[in-house]
């Protein structure tokens, strides 16, 4: 019988020729669980291979260990989406020699197709994989779901590594990355921690500052005018963002209304929404939690995408380009509109563009939900610190003292005053929240940049300062 | 002129909240601040404090005020609360 498995990790590096200086690639699906990047990176270090660019889709806390490696040489430059905040922190004061590279979620797969940035050696943490290397995220132990992030790095890299917990024989019936892109096939005990891969249930927020907003995000959706047959969705697992799902669903069902998709990241709220019937389809590419892993594995109505198809510009056409409305959030929002998701007020890295970007480029209403202020620091500045997504994406800012449309979007503008929405000019809301707080003062910045963010187009979007150290 | 007899606290380490404590002390003010936003509103912090700490003539007392990003009228309330309960005539 043919075979890629391979004894051990170690030996796959080997094989895959690994060598100093080359570019080695992650997924991020097993989230705060995961241990594949950990345990590459240790073999990796073992084996003394130095200086070596990791071009993960996120980096979570799990990963703190790679500031060991970085500190050694043994990793020196990162390319991510999004990165938390104790890796951020590190980033932030200066670990690097070389600034981290931002990449959104659809510029990432874009990027890597085009050859812009090469992947040497992809590790796909696999839930479950047969030996040729068929592979899927819907079954075993740590089945994350959608391994939507993953297909790129499998499908371009030069080398590719499968790494499961969960060997099965040949052939794996509906997996996610075909054989044809994989290399060789490593088994270990555990790729991940359950705990940290999916949550039991999400919740929504019961802050009753966050049921405002989230209620009044739904208002704005409904008076939006794109609230009808063939309607789509997309919002983040914030609790606001949750909330206002629900509350939009119970607007949906009230009134017989069945959209065509609910996209992104999946939560159990969203698969509750197609079990209502207020979709027809789910388009998944990333689990967040244990309900959409299962119902992304048993119901057909629930599909995995690819990051390219999710969301990546320059294809023909991605699922983002028809998507009607997003919920978003900000730590930062400025009288323009440019939000900022990477750092928080501070200047410290601790996000990142995700699918943010390309969701509200995509988007027909692009809406920012997020508090006045979150532990008396404003949301609202004249301008934000890093400009994540631009302004001229963004439509709406939904507060919990009221709501600011982007003046560009006219339309929207009049609908919703019509509806008689509490309608505030952005700068007049600025002003609310800081007759409340009082006026921050500003930190001094570092001199260094530390990272580079590029919008989704490919383009240098803006770039982040270190924070100098008390 | 409040006398601070016993030592006494007011508020929590929640976010948007402050923690307060306050005790006796022979001579002056002894105010040790600690805030998420120092960088932002320290200079704000440290005056709502002392302003309490006047309007109630406290003239000798120790503080250690932990901010998790209170809004001023929250500081004031919990720095009021936590004088009252260490003052001598309750």
């Amino acid at each position: 019988m043919n075979s890629k498995l391979v004894a051990s990790l170690r030996e796959a590096i080997g094989l895959a020729g690994l060598h100093d200086g080359m570019t080695i690639s992650f997924h991020h699906h097993l989230r705060n669980g995961d241990h594949v990047l950990n345990m590459v990176l240790e073999e990796i270090a073992g084996l003394g291979i130095r200086e070596l660019t990791v071009n993960a889709s996120s980096i979570f806390d799990v990963h703190a260990p790679i500031l060991e490696h970085i500190q050694n040489h043994v990793v020196t430059k990162l390319q991510c989406d999004y990165m938390a905040a104790t890796v951020g922190r590190a980033v932030s004061q200066g670990i690097l020699d070389t600034p981290v590279e931002f990449r959104t979620h659809g510029g990432r797969p874009r990027d890597i197709a085009l050859g812009r940035t090469p992947i040497d050696v992809a590790f796909i943490a696999a839930p479950t994989a047969d030996p040729m290397g068929n592979c899927s995220g819907k079954y075993g132990k740590s089945a994350c779901g959608s391994l939507g992030y993953a297909f790129a790095d499998a499908r371009y890299a030069k080398k590719v590594v499968v790494i499961t917990d969960n060997l099965v024989p040949y052939p794996l019936q509906d997996w996610s990355i075909p054989e044809t892109d994989v290399d060789y096939v490593v088994t270990v005990d555990a790729i991940g921690d359950p705990k940290g891969i999916v949550s039991g249930t999400t919740r929504i927020t019961r802050d009753p500052v966050g049921l405002v907003m989230a209620s009044q995000a739904a208002q704005v959706i409904r008076h939006s005018g794109l609230l009808k047959d063939g309607f789509s969705f997309q919002t983040g697992a914030g609790g606001a963002s949750l909330a206002a799902a629900k509350f939009l669903k119970d607007i949906m069902v009230a009134e017989g209304i069945q959209g065509s998709f609910g996209l992104g990241g999946i939560t159990g709220y969203m698969v509750d929404m197609l079990r209502a019937g207020c979709f027809r389809s789910l388009l998944d590419v990333q689990c967040f939690d244990l309900q959409a892993v299962e119902s992304i594995r048993d119901d057909p109505r629930h599909q995995e995408i690819s990051a390219q198809h999710y969301a990546a510009p320059g294809d023909r056409s991605a699922v983002v380009d028809s998507l009607d409305v997003v919920i978003l959030g900000a730590t930062e929002i400025d009288t323009d509109f440019n939000v900022n998701v990477h750092t928080d007020s501070s200047g410290s890295i601790m996000g990142g563009s995700g699918g943010h970007s390309d969701t509200a480029a995509g988007a027909k209403l692009a809406m920012i939900i997020a508090p006045m202020f979150r532990a008396r620091l404003p949301i609202i500045t004249d301008h934000v610190t890093c400009i994540s997504t631009p302004g001229r994406d963004i439509d709406v800012l939904v507060t919990q003292g009221g709501i600011a449309v982007n003046p560009n979007n006219t339309e929207l503008q009049r609908r919703l005053s019509d509806a008689g929405l509490p309608l505030l000019d952005i700068r007049a809301l600025k002003e609310k929240a800081e007759a409340i707080t009082g006026k921050p003062r500003a930190l001094p910045r570092g001199d260094r940049v530390i990272a580079q963010v590029f919008g989704r187009e490919g383009q240098l979007q803006d770039v982040i300062y270190n924070v100098p150290q008390k | 002129m409040t006398e601070i007899i016993r030592a006494a606290s007011a508020g929590t380490l929640e976010s948007s909240d402050v923690y307060v404590e306050i005790e006796p002390r022979t001579q002056g003010i002894e105010l040790q601040l600690e805030s998420v936003v120092l960088g932002q509103f320290g200079g704000a912090i440290e005056a709502a404090v002392r302003e309490i700490l006047a309007q109630f003539q406290v003239e000798n007392a120790r503080l250690h005020v932990v901010d998790r990003g209170a809004l001023d009228c929250v500081i004031r309330a919990r720095v009021e609360t936590a004088i009252l309960r260490g003052k001598g005539d309750n």
